[in-house]
């Protein structure tokens, strides 16, 4: 891992580090890899990766919303008329 | 004067029954209490502008009879939970000034019974943490020693009830937050099995670990509140209808996985720990030693699957809908400015790292190998229950530490060992007070049980409570 790695990640986090952060974050890193590296030498190749997870359905139905229209719209750190203002996207 | 310091709920319920106290006067004295010592201890980042209104509220709901064992009795909620029309932060900037729309399930069932919310409690950034010292209010003390640390993440919640600031808590444990702090604050602290209680409305960190629990001075305690909180939400699909599922191990057997006790571990933690052993062994369960080779995966494997969950969990905060916003010259750079202005050190360090094992070229060697570690985790602990009823551990490798302390990120990582394994089980664990260090410092004793064995895992914490002054 080196500095370039550690922009690329602050790019995908959306984060913008000066470079004293990038130097920081990349020792943070490295020492925290170092250590969760273990796993690499343990055999789990007979494991199969079961997420043990399945779909729970509903029926799909309007029920009465919990929420307060007005405590959400609140919220918006910008707005108008109502509706959430954000920036220009393209 | 009431006796907080020797008041449990189970008391204090009896008490109001036989209108030898009122709610009124039991908050009052709570109130009191965290207006003297607050400031110091920086345990509480708001009180509750309407805690004795909720206990008149209450004290009318047990004149009519009506009253159950929570009713009128004063409870701290961790900065994470909503309660609607309040603040909620996670102790960071990012939500500082955000505004709850809803109540979280677990805020519903507490205020259907008529607990008092009394006010929300300091905590790492996030609950990312093991010690407080991450939250952007500044860290809490803890009462028994402030110039050491309260553990984390919910360490105002464990050291409001140390205090006597409140007689119960709310926690929320991702990896050691609810039972690391009770354990260096000298109380009770239980993480149930994933899926007992819901988790809607509670700030997501990494959500196939994160699970809310009680935090009290007694086991019994313990169980009142998470008896109240339990239960099948339809908003958190995975959760479970608790009372379909039941669990109670009777071999009377507690296994010690030894070769995991090996390292990094205080002598005077190790020490407490076999002489809590005697002890069980004095009433009659048979302690034996078990293999569990693949436990000390448990910590890597966390730091893998957890911050990889946080960095998607935390994706949603990107100064739009709610929360800090920092205008840049487009929505892009509006994010990249709102997240660096928002986000504190660790939460950063851990959305990178989460970042880095789910890339293209690292997510296999990481995420997808800790996935199948767990398993094995699971697995190993599946089959050991079919020999014990419980797996002991300290419930953290030191006392509480003194602030700074902890010079590396890693160093603290290192705190959550002992804990870790519950949460990539999914298991319920207690952590339960088991003495105290030559410098008076809090030691815990964690029980691990199986899957939905809840109700078994506060039943051992009750007897060992019985049996631990024994000599």
């Amino acid at each position: 891992m080196d500095i370039k790695d550690v922009e690329n990640l602050a790019e995908l986090a959306k984060l913008d580090l000066t470079e004293e952060e990038k130097n920081k974050l990349l020792s943070d890193v490295k020492e925290i890899l170092d250590y969760v590296k273990v796993i690499e030498s343990v055999n789990a190749l007979d494991t199969e990766t079961v997420y043990t997870i399945h779909n729970v359905w509903r029926e799909d139905e309007l029920k009465h919303p919990l929420f307060s229209r007005n405590l959400i719209i609140n919220q918006f750190p910008d707005s108008q008329d109502g509706y959430l203002k954000v920036k220009k996207i393209l | 004067m009431i006796d907080l310091k020797n008041l449990t709920i189970e008391k204090a319920h009896e008490m109001m029954q036989k209108k030898k106290l009122t709610s009124v006067e039991l908050v009052s004295a709570c109130l009191k209490n965290i207006q003297e010592k607050n400031k110091e201890l920086n345990i509480f980042l708001e009180i509750f502008d309407d805690a004795l209104e909720q206990a008149k509220k209450a004290d009318e709901i047990i004149k009519s009879g009506k009253g159950t064992k929570l009713t009128g009795i004063p409870i701290a909620i961790k900065d994470n939970m909503l309660i609607t029309g309040r603040k909620t932060s996670s102790a960071s900037k990012m939500l500082e000034n955000y505004t709850a729309s809803y109540d979280a399930f677990v805020i519903k069932k507490l205020k259907e019974v008529g607990a008092v919310l009394i006010g929300r409690t300091n905590m790492d950034e996030f609950a990312m943490g093991s010690s407080t010292e991450n939250s952007v209010y500044g860290p809490v003390k803890n009462p028994i020693d402030p110039t050491r640390v309260p553990g984390g993440s919910s360490g105002g919640s464990a050291a409001a009830v140390a205090a006597d600031m409140a007689l119960g808590a709310l926690g929320s444990d991702t990896g050691s937050s609810i039972r690391q702090p009770a354990s260096l604050c000298g109380v009770v602290g239980m993480k149930p099995t994933y899926g007992v209680v819901s988790r809607f409305g509670i700030t997501a960190m990494a959500s196939s670990l994160d699970q809310v629990g009680p935090i009290a001075k007694t086991s019994k305690d313990a169980k009142i509140i998470f008896d109240c909180i339990s239960g099948k939400d339809e908003m958190d699909s995975t959760s479970v209808n608790f009372l379909d599922f039941k669990v109670s191990p009777n071999k009377k057997a507690i296994g010690v996985p030894r070769d995991f006790l090996k390292e990094g571990v205080d002598p005077e933690v190790l020490k407490n720990f076999e002489e809590s052993l005697e002890k069980l062994k004095k009433i009659g369960y048979a302690v034996k030693d078990i293999k569990m080779p693949s436990l000390e995966y448990s910590l890597p494997v966390y730091y893998i699957i957890m911050p990889a969950e946080v960095s998607t969990n935390l994706a949603r905060l990107d100064g739009m809908r709610y929360g800090l916003r920092k205008d840049g010259i487009d929505m892009f750079d509006t994010f990249k400015k709102s997240r660096s202005a928002g986000f504190g050190p660790e939460t950063r360090r851990r959305m990178i790292l989460g970042a880095y094992v789910l890339s293209h070229g690292y997510y296999d060697a990481y995420y997808n190998k800790a996935w199948k570690l767990r398993h094995v985790i699971e697995k190993e602990f599946a089959s050991v229950f079919k020999d014990v009823d419980f797996v002991v551990i300290p419930t953290a490798p030191t006392p509480a530490f003194k602030f700074g302390d902890k010079k590396s990120p890693l160093d603290m990582y290192l705190c959550d060992i002992f804990t870790t394994p519950a949460n990539i089980a999914g298991l319920p664990a207690i952590s339960v007070p088991s003495g105290f260090s030559i410098k008076g410092l809090p030691f815990g004793f964690q029980f691990n049980g199986p899957i939905f064995s809840d109700e078994a895992v506060f039943e051992i914490g009750k007897k060992f409570e019985e049996i631990r002054d024994m000599v």
